[in-house]
């Protein structure tokens, strides 16, 4: 097929998501530099100045790199785990790992609701058992959103994990083992730095997912605020669109910085790809 | 070497546990014949699973949640496919960057994407609220039809496409009868993970319901705020199966290696 036709092929979806995509956004990041008709970065200025906003902000990059770095514990020896099976069984262990990642997140989320509640599971069985008087409040608090997001993001680690490690061979772990490394000793020598790029990956998809979840935190989170809840409150409960602007550009720019951080820091440890 | 392995068999276990717990708890704690979700249920009923019918709202979200993704589904599959066969028929300059925009809709935070369709689509260009529920599910089911169409084309050989060209078929027949044929099972598989993604979205619809108009996930965020009976645990209960049937139906299209790629 000639060439020409190529840019035709390619219009339509184009106009498409520039219409009702990119114009918008750019349009929303421009809006946020101006006040009374005259550019100003002064909005900016006074969110990174009000310690409300810092906190919201804190908490919620607290809660993406404790989710992120528990994935990587949690998900690094499952995904090892799967990548060391016969076929048929990593085929069964991978689609339990791919279900609650298509299971939707109000779902998931709502799950927490009842294990994690005041009368929940959890309190419930402490109770019982005698460990504790009153029931604990962990619905509500950063601790549950962080479960929550973990809950949502670690099968995307694992899946991105064991797409790396199935990839490794495994006569290199044999071959460095029979010169002598202990076990953990060539795991971390060996397959951990050619499992870099998925960790990496997995990493930018669980830290950027929990920095802009919004379900989890609105169901888990209570009254804790976090940059994604905080945006919708001040979109449609009070009704300030300039501030919402600001929250939006600013969640931009942190998602765009740490996916291009993350993507150099991989190419760099895998020159290959 | 083998028996050192089960202590990383039994905490996979417990990792498991912590997956696919919840959703076991929540599936039990829908049989609940009380009024409050508790776990373990006090006894079996099938009451709640009788209340979403009687809840009009959740009928009536469900069915459009299933519209808006079915006729999202059918745009971007008009726009993604056109597409996806540019990209990965021709080498050509700028290709990376259009493969890169293409996808950006993953990229940018959801909730974002959802205030500033609110605020262009709907207040400054007055989009009906419907249309502006369909746009915005259309762009975000866009980038899995461009990537999983895109992956089956990159594994089909476009020797056979020349071949009825120059046998003197059009481009358009070749297309129609030559490429789509073979590359029939992604795009169905495409259709089920963008169906997926848009029917679990709440990022979008958030911003894109109103008086008259939502979706199911809007829907039962609403009820859990006022609401802690097992109505929503039924709910999820259906989804879940759902979800499992589509699941299924993917892993006999293309596998569920698809997911471990990025």
């Amino acid at each position: 097929m000639k060439k020409t036709y190529l840019y035709w092929l390619l219009l339509p979806g184009l106009l498409f998501l520039s219409v009702f995509m990119i114009i918008p956004i750019v349009l929303t990041i421009g809006s946020t530099f101006f006040q009374a008709e005259r550019f100003t970065i002064s909005g900016y200025v006074d969110y990174f100045k009000d310690p409300y906003f810092l906190k919201i902000l804190l908490t919620t990059l607290e809660v993406s790199v404790a989710a992120t770095l528990l994935s990587i514990l949690l998900g690094l020896p499952v995904a090892y785990y799967i990548s060391q099976k016969a076929p048929r069984r990593k085929g069964i262990l991978l689609a339990l790992a791919i279900f609650p990642l298509l299971t939707s997140p109000v779902v998931r989320s709502f799950s927490w609701m009842i294990i994690l509640g005041r009368k929940g599971l959890i309190n419930n069985l402490l109770v019982d058992i005698g460990l504790i008087d009153k029931p604990l409040t962990i619905l509500y608090t950063p601790v549950a959103m962080m479960i929550g997001m973990l809950h949502l993001f670690l099968p995307m680690m694992i899946i991105s994990l064991v797409g790396v490690l199935e990839n490794i061979d495994g006569d290199l772990m044999t071959a460095a083992q029979s010169l002598g490394a202990s076990r953990a000793k060539a795991f971390f020598k060996v397959v951990f730095p050619l499992a870099m790029p998925g960790l990496i990956i997995g990493g930018i998809l669980v830290f950027v997912g929990s920095l802009t979840a919004y379900t989890t935190p609105a169901l888990l989170g209570g009254k804790q605020r976090v940059i994604s809840t905080f945006l919708y409150q001040n979109a449609m409960t009070l009704n300030d669109w300039y501030s919402a602007s600001i929250i939006a550009t600013i969640m931009i720019v942190i998602t765009f910085v740490v996916v291009g951080l993350m993507n150099k820091w991989a190419n760099k440890l895998n020159p290959k790809g | 070497m083998r028996n050192k392995q089960w202590g990383l068999g039994l905490f996979s276990l417990l990792v498991y546990l912590f997956l696919l717990g919840p959703l076991l708890i929540i599936s039990i704690t829908s049989f609940e014949p009380g009024t409050v979700l508790k776990f373990p249920p006090d006894g079996f009923s099938l009451h709640w699973y009788r209340h979403i019918f009687e809840v009009q709202m959740f009928p009536k979200t469900f069915t459009t949640s299933i519209i808006i993704s079915l006729i999202g589904n059918l745009l971007s599959l008009l726009l993604g496919i056109p597409a996806a066969y540019a990209l990965n028929r021709f080498s050509f300059k700028g290709k990376d960057a259009l493969n890169a925009a293409f996808l950006s809709p993953v990229l940018i935070p959801g909730i974002v994407l959802g205030f500033t369709m609110l605020k262009y689509l709907l207040v400054t260009y007055h989009l009906p609220l419907y249309a502006g529920l369909l746009v915005g599910h259309t762009v975000i089911m866009l980038p899995f039809i461009i990537r999983v169409v895109g992956s089956s084309l990159s594994s089909f050989d476009f020797a056979i496409e020349e071949a009825a060209l120059s046998l003197g078929a059009g481009p358009l027949k070749t297309f129609f009868k030559v490429v789509l044929p073979n590359i029939r099972s992604g795009i169905i598989a495409a259709v089920l993970i963008a169906f997926l993604e848009s029917f679990n979205n709440v990022d979008i619809s958030l911003f894109m319901t109103g008086p008259g108009v939502s979706t199911l996930p809007i829907q039962m965020l609403t009820y859990v705020e006022n609401y802690f009976d097992p109505t929503i645990a039924a709910i999820s209960v259906l989804l879940m199966v759902l979800t499992g049937i589509l699941m299924f139906g993917i892993e006999r299209l293309m596998g569920l290696s698809y997911f471990t790629k990025r």
